[in-house]
């Protein structure tokens, strides 16, 4: 039986484009044209999202109100309601793509998402704290999971710190502190009554429902801060995936730049969290089908962020058709989705012998 | 300069110098068996209605009916049992897990096999309808067993390495508990049931519970006890082992089977509760040394201490309310499991 391996088909098809006085660059026209579609495909989806619902909207209506030409209902529909909707969609999923080939690349291992390092569940311990014993609103939550994500964070990471930052340990580490935080949430909701019981269950499912324009402005302004800054060490990380020895040997700060990538990184997951609560798998999932996409090797940034937001995008409009408007969070569908893509990925990731 | 050679290195001990070992491990487990009696006593005295020994004693055996004799017995004493056997049951199926896998974070809580008790409980309970323990306590070891079955294999079977079973383990829980709270979102009734359940606790013990998780804990228990020489063969190497004449094959269904009713009946009694299988092997093995035996015993014993210890602290830190004791044990196993990794034979993996 073949299996597809992805890192083995290193032999590159990237060119080398070389301008005059010595400089040069690698350009890969499969992952640019991958991007390319992705992106694509990111648009139609948002598009088809924005018409999706009770009040059905034709694609290209949805594009002219978008454009400023609808009418004034289609306008509020459109702009008011489902736009900021879709556009969290759109930065949450990227947000996670993005932080999850961070993680991957940092441990060195496609199950090192934050989902299975426990970053996610520090913001819903937060969040959870807020709802349960302050009874807090929306933006109160949305602070309690920046903060617990951000604590939880920091002591994983100073925790596997021991002589440098080492891929499995920073994984078992976070084992660990999950089982734990597990039993703090797990705690908190049999502090709850029933009522807030359930609101914290939708929470930390992760939903995109009832999302406003006062949850895109904040996300944005991460999204803008934080893309620009890890896509700046791109190519330090890609180099630090030959091993700290090769990477300092070029002149890569490894320790100094892992601390920065996954300091960004964890504010990725726990800004996206804060705004859609925290939605499981995508992180995990994203920059692996990016990567076996793009066929190329190294982290897939850019592509793991635009995989990422198709990926929520697609799975926000499956729950929709499938189970109706907003009965089911859009956590459940990609937990259940992610879940049986974790099984594979460990199934064929053993057969390769990569873990 | 003299060196100090290590006790274990020295020219094969004499008969005397054995003989003196099984003394002193056996004064240890008596030790520890007193240990046992006391955190009972504790378990059965202290909560929100403090009861003095005298009686303690006079609700055990002089029952006359008054309050404190009803929660003797009917509260203190069916939970403590309970507490009882389900350390004993999570310390066994901790130890004969890594020895099983010659691991040293295998544990039923890591390794997924609560989840996926939990996980078939959570579907009798919200699909099928059952509301009683003897029904679900089955799914529980059908989960369980699944679980334990689908991890070892994912994780590599033999040539799995701790960081591949853990990661295996950690990754199908991750995938249940999604599916769990996807059932339980679903249906707010088995919600308002369940949140109380998948925390793990004793609290809702009662005699009934004992009673029907009793035999599948004891049958467990003396399986596991039957293992100890074979699986002390195969800590050698499955070539030694085969060469000392243990049957490989039967030692790990035997194992599994093991497991899976250890642990299946404790999450079906109380809820999942991580940790006291991890914790309680290694802190046997540091008292004892390798010898499977020792290591089953010694757990056997110090896994109730544990689980008991944890029951009576989470009852006093936030009196009158409790603090269930799979939180309480989670929030001490946290830190040895990190403890664990983080020692330099670990980091290597």
């Amino acid at each position: 039986m073949t299996v597809e391996l992805p890192t083995g088909r290193i032999r590159s098809r990237s060119r080398t484009v070389r301008a005059p006085g010595g400089l040069s660059l690698r350009a890969e026209p499969r992952a640019l044209l991958t991007g390319l579609l992705l992106a694509a495909a990111a648009a139609a989806l948002a598009v088809v999202l924005i018409g999706t619902g009770d009040f059905e909207i034709a694609p290209a209506d949805v594009v002219q109100t978008l454009l400023g030409n609808g009418t004034p209902a289609q306008d509020f529909i459109v702009n008011d309601l489902r736009l900021p909707r879709v556009l969290v969609a759109l930065l949450v999923g990227a947000a996670l793509g993005m932080a999850g080939a961070v993680f991957q690349s940092v441990s060195r291992n496609p199950l090192g998402s934050p989902d299975l390092l426990g970053f996610g569940y520090g913001s819903v311990v937060g969040a959870l704290l807020v709802i349960v014993l302050f009874k807090g609103g929306a933006t109160a939550v949305a602070g309690g999971a920046l903060v617990g994500g951000l604590v939880t964070g920091v002591l994983i990471y100073l925790l596997s710190y021991k002589r440098g930052i080492h891929g499995y340990r920073l994984v078992l580490v976070g084992i660990g502190a999950s089982a734990m935080l597990i039993a703090g949430i797990q705690w908190l909701l049999t502090k709850a009554q029933f009522i807030e019981a359930t609101r914290a269950m939708v929470w930390l499912t992760g939903s995109l429902a009832g999302r406003d324009w006062s949850q895109v402005w904040p996300l944005l302004g991460t999204c803008a801060v934080l893309f620009p800054l890890v896509l700046s060490q791109g190519r330090a990380l890609r180099i630090a995936e030959m091993g700290d020895d090769a990477a300092y040997a070029l002149g890569v700060r490894v320790e100094r730049m892992r601390m920065l990538l996954m300091l960004a990184a964890v504010l990725l997951t726990t800004a996206a969290a804060a705004a859609a609560g925290p939605i499981s798998f995508v992180a995990l999932a994203a920059p692996q089908l990016a990567r076996r996409l793009t066929r190329s090797p190294g982290s897939n940034l850019v592509t793991g962020a635009l995989m990422g937001s198709v990926l929520l995008l697609l799975s926000d409009w499956a729950s929709q058709r499938a189970f109706g408007a907003d009965q089911l969070p859009v956590g459940v569908l990609t937990g259940l989705v992610g879940g049986a893509y974790l099984l594979w990925l460990l199934v064929t990731e053993r057969r390769a012998g990569r873990i | 300069m003299l060196v100090e050679s290590p006790p274990e290195q020295s020219a094969a001990p004499g008969a005397a110098a054995i003989r003196k070992r099984h003394a002193a491990r056996a004064a240890g487990l008596l030790a520890a068996l007193a240990v046992l009696a006391l955190v009972l006593v504790a378990s059965i005295a202290v909560g929100a209605k403090q009861m003095p020994l005298d009686e303690v004693w006079h609700g055990l055996f002089h029952y006359s009916g008054t309050t404190s004799d009803v929660v003797v017995r009917d509260l203190r004493v069916p939970r403590t049992i309970l507490g009882l056997m389900v350390g004993l049951g999570l310390g066994l199926s901790g130890a004969v897990m890594q020895a099983l896998t010659r691991n040293p974070l295998a544990e039923p809580g890591i390794l997924g096999v609560n989840a996926g008790a939990a996980a078939a409980v959570v579907s009798a309970i919200s699909f099928l309808g059952a509301s009683t323990l003897t029904e679900y306590v089955w799914f529980a070891l059908l989960g369980a067993a699944a679980v334990s079955v689908l991890v070892y294999v994912l994780g590599g079977s033999r040539s799995a390495t701790p960081v591949r079973l853990a990661l295996a383990g950690t990754a199908a829980s991750a995938a249940l508990v999604g599916y769990i709270n996807a059932v339980q979102l679903m249906d707010s009734k088995a919600l308002d049931k369940l949140r109380f359940w998948t925390v793990g606790s004793l609290a809702s013990a009662n005699m009934d519970t004992v009673r029907q998780v009793a035999p599948f804990l004891l049958a467990g228990a003396l399986l596991a006890a039957a293992l100890g020489r074979p699986l002390n063969a195969m800590s050698m190497g499955d070539d030694t082992a085969r060469a000392l004449g243990a049957n490989l094959t039967r030692t790990r269904i035997g194992a599994m089977v093991a497991i899976t009713l250890l642990c299946g009946a404790a999450t079906a009694a109380c809820g999942p509760i991580v940790f006291i299988g991890l914790m309680i092997p290694h802190l046997a093995r540091m008292i004892t040394g390798p010898d499977m035996r020792w290591v089953l015993a010694y757990s056997a014993v110090l896994s109730p201490v544990l689980l008991l210890g944890a029951d009576v602290v989470g009852r006093i830190v936030t009196r009158p309310a409790e603090l269930q004791v799979g939180i309480v044990t989670a929030l001490i196993g946290g830190p040895v499991f990190i403890y664990l990794v983080r020692r330099k034979r670990m980091a290597q993996l």
